[in-house]
């Protein structure tokens, strides 16, 4: 191996962006577990992490799509078509569990591929493409069931929802891990996670290196979609209802948030995985904290919006 | 003697692992043009930005006509009479020329209303101080960026400016234009405004400035008038060393007959600028396209990249004909190509300079998708090395390095894919002496090997240094072909003036 000369020292400015999302996680359950009754107990830690599995999950596709410099404010109502979709299927047309599951990521791919064909061949603002999908997909799932509560009993489902392999580990913490591990390989190791920051940080430039920079921004969308669709058959299916009107509601911005303060920046060109997933269970956190201490929902906003200006302004550049 | 302006003593200045600036001393007299050169790197942009007050120096003093200040802000300084340009135009291009000027400093009302009819007088003063009549609601983008540098200046006039510093304020303009800079910087000059000029170009040097001001790594070299220095002891005191053996060189001999052709072009157009452009590359050919800006050379690069569509007209590649819809399609055929705007198309700012060298290979250093982090490594290592670029490590972010070695990266990534035909645009643009000079001599070399490169560049005497054939491009057309003898600057001119069409 050939040695690597000094690069510029990290100064204890960049130290702290680096591990401020992990502060400030542990700011908040420290806080927690000062006002929580009962927080510190595994029970209450281990329904935290169920909870904020969604968050997680789709924060991971988020963190993406930021780092293409663009954004998905779409997530939730995808998570809501994917929800009824699977239920749906399931129930009405007496399908398998599996294939609802599939046909279910298959239209959140669809809207995926919506997206990523708006943003990245035709160039119109994600913001705006993402607000359009965002309207269609509530507006459909809506539709589909007339605004009608989907509740479904499936014992396969059950079981399936409190499963832990190797008999400790709950199923979904199972399928975080799996998925951090694999985004966070998927950005640092990959061809394709380099050209993601290429594709966000100079579009143009990338281009011109030879980058096909449509497939990377259709991939992102598709994936953060799927993600999307993938969260809300775990949803349903723990809560046992497909709810075309709640479910996924205002959710893209916890992921928003989680990401941003998990420090990935929101121009693009830069993504920190490990620090989003810090992020998503800050959101997390508060909502815990908010929930058990029956403290009125419209405070946990004013909390997050608080906790996002300190993130940010640890995290400030210079 | 007259009074300084702006007077800076021990100034040092310190970035993390770098040390930017060391005890350097500058003066500014009134009304005089003084000129700040050095390589990139050398510390000017540190030092005007200690100027400007967009920095706090680390020690040192700064003193505005005798006044000791300590610049928190760059309104402090501006309040002080200190005012600067740069390269990119600091101004608000969706605004209008008046808003722009208003801005500068408004004289608000009751709260806070600005009185915009006597802003539109003030602004139509300003410009006709400059001898511009123009309509000043108009928004600033659409005038041409010779324009919007005046409206800069009358931004700064406007603010009470003693001093004006201008950044590289010649890189974007035409030659018409730099002439009408030169002489308002003059007119201005002798009504007492002094200026701090900054530029790569040394001839504007010698045109303008009675003061030489010389940064080497950081460091003062020395204060000179103008009268006391020539080209090659300014150019050897920014290296460091006699500057006899980098300038003035010649390609050796002259071109050496036939060559296998590569590359062809016929009748190309593009509906806009391209009036339908024919030419042919040979292997190991050096290619020079002279022109003036918008004759059309960065168009024929860019159709021929890929990057752009004709509308007419064929590329051939070895004799069959060839149509790139995507550059990703020209470089599977080994064309490579750097753009003319380094920070616009050419870096990916926050990526390393690893991975900026890497990016073109991508597929080649990985297997299923995954980068072999230790082939990257040696690839990036390899061309630090070979094309001696100085980085603190393969791991810098590409953003913090000095314009020339950026470009070296950029050259480094399309070498390691193995191109025949290379096209260049401006390739040495913004950078200093000594990295132009090695970035000159890699082309010359690699030519020497079979690369095919076409070259843009708006400096003759670099055409006429390394090329083997220089085309002369007007109105988006091709009118000569100078080969051996007939290239010579004179030549050139005389095509673009318009003697030499039927050539």
């Amino acid at each position: 191996m050939p040695s690597i000369s000094p690069v510029n020292p990290e100064t204890g400015r960049e130290r702290l962006r680096t591990y401020a999302p992990f502060l400030v996680l542990l700011a908040i359950l420290a806080l927690n577990a000062l006002v929580t009754p009962n927080f510190i107990q595994t029970g209450t830690a281990r329904n935290m992490l169920l909870q904020s599995f969604p968050i997680i999950i789709m924060s991971l596709g988020m963190a993406m799509v930021i780092a293409t410099g663009g954004i998905d404010i779409s997530v939730g109502s995808i998570m809501a078509i994917a929800s009824i979709v699977f239920a749906k299927l399931a129930l009405d047309l007496g399908m398998g569990i599996v294939a609802a599951a599939v046909a279910a990521l298959a239209i959140s791919a669809l809207f995926g591929a919506v997206n990523g064909l708006l943003v990245g061949y035709f160039a119109f603002q994600p913001i705006v493409v993402t607000l359009v999908t965002m309207m269609i997909g509530r507006g459909a799932a809506a539709v589909i069931n007339d605004g009608k509560i989907v509740t479904f009993y499936d014992s396969n489902l059950v079981d399936f929802g409190l499963y832990q392999v190797l008999g400790v580990i709950p199923i979904h913490i199972f399928i975080i891990v799996i998925a951090v591990v694999v985004v966070f390989l998927l950005v640092r190791e990959t061809v394709f996670g380099i050209y993601l920051q290429a594709v966000g940080d100079n579009l143009r430039a990338a281009r011109l290196v030879g980058v096909d920079t449509f497939r990377i921004i259709l991939s992102v969308y598709v994936a953060c979609a799927c993600l999307a669709g993938f969260a809300a058959i775990f949803e349903t299916a723990r809560l046992a209802s497909a709810d075309a009107i709640n479910l996924g509601k205002l959710v893209e911005m916890d992921c928003i948030a989680a990401v941003a303060v998990g420090g990935t920046p929101m121009r693009g060109g830069e993504v920190r995985i490990l620090s989003t997933l810090a992020g998503a269970l800050t959101m997390q956190a508060i909502t815990t904290m908010v929930n058990m201490n029956d403290i009125p929902y419209a405070y946990s906003l004013v909390i997050k919006s608080v906790i996002i200006i300190v993130a940010l302004t640890v995290q400030k550049e210079k | 003697m007259a009074e300084r302006v702006i007077e800076m003593q021990g100034i040092s200045k310190s970035f993390p692992g770098v040390r930017a600036l060391d005890q350097v001393d500058f003066y500014l007299e009134e009304g005089e043009i003084h000129a700040l050169v050095g390589e990139n790197g050398a510390g000017k942009s540190t030092l005007i930005k200690v100027m400007t007050g967009m920095y706090t120096a680390d020690a040192g003093e700064i003193r505005v006509a005798g006044e000791r200040v300590r610049p928190r802000s760059v309104f402090q300084m501006q309040e002080a009479g200190i005012s600067t340009i740069y390269q990119e135009i600091n101004l608000i291009p969706h605004m209008s020329v008046s808003e722009n000027i208003a801005l500068a400093r408004e004289k608000t009302g009751l709260f806070g209303r600005i009185d915009w009819r006597e802003a539109r007088e003030r602004a139509r003063s300003a410009m006709a101080r400059l001898g511009l009549d123009l309509d000043v609601d108009q928004p600033l983008n659409r005038f041409s960026t010779a324009v919007q540098q005046m409206v800069a200046i009358a931004r700064a006039l406007s603010l009470k400016a003693r001093a004006v510093v201008m950044d590289e304020p010649t890189s974007s303009l035409n030659e018409g234009e730099i002439t009408n800079l030169f002489r308002l910087i003059r007119d201005l000059r002798d009504q007492g405004v002094s200026f701090v000029f900054v530029s790569h170009k040394l001839r504007e040097v010698f045109d303008l400035c009675q003061t030489v001001t010389v940064l080497r790594d950081g460091r003062l070299v020395g204060h000179y008038p103008i009268t006391e220095l020539d080209h090659f002891s300014l150019v050897s005191k920014m290296i460091g060393r006699d500057a006899r053996g980098i300038l003035g060189r010649h390609r050796d001999g002259t071109d050496k007959g036939e060559r296998k052709r590569f590359c062809e072009l016929n009748g190309i157009r593009d509906g806009r600028r391209l009036q339908g452009v024919s030419f042919a590359i040979g292997e190991g050919e050096i290619l020079g396209l002279a022109g003036l800006l918008g004759s059309g050379r960065t168009e024929t690069l860019r159709i021929l990249f890929g990057a752009e569509q004709p509308e007419a007209g064929e590329i051939r590649l070895d004799g069959v004909v060839t149509r790139f819809n995507y550059p990703r399609e020209a470089i599977a055929r080994h064309l490579a190509f750097c753009p003319e705007d380094r920070k616009v198309e050419g870096i990916i700012p926050s990526l390393s300079l690893m991975d900026n060298i890497a990016i073109t290979n991508l597929p080649r250093l990985s297997w299923r998708g995954v980068v072999s982090r230790a082939k990257k490594l040696a690839l990036a290592e390899d061309y630090i090395q070979r094309l001696n670029i100085r980085a603190a490590g393969p791991r810098q972010r590409i953003n913090t390095m000095s314009g020339g070695n950026q470009q070296k990266a950029i050259l480094a990534r399309w070498l390691s894919t193995s191109p025949r035909l290379i096209l260049l645009d401006e390739p040495t643009r913004g950078i200093d002496v000594g990295a132009r000079a090695e970035i000159l001599d890699l082309i010359r070399r690699l030519a020497g090997e079979g690369l095919s490169v076409l070259m843009v560049s708006s400096e003759w005497g670099e055409l006429l240094e390394v090329c083997d054939r220089i085309l002369v491009y007007r109105d988006g057309r091709v009118l000569a072909s100078l080969v051996g003898e007939e290239m010579t600057e004179d030549r050139i001119i005389a095509t673009i003036a318009g003697e030499g069409r039927h050539a």
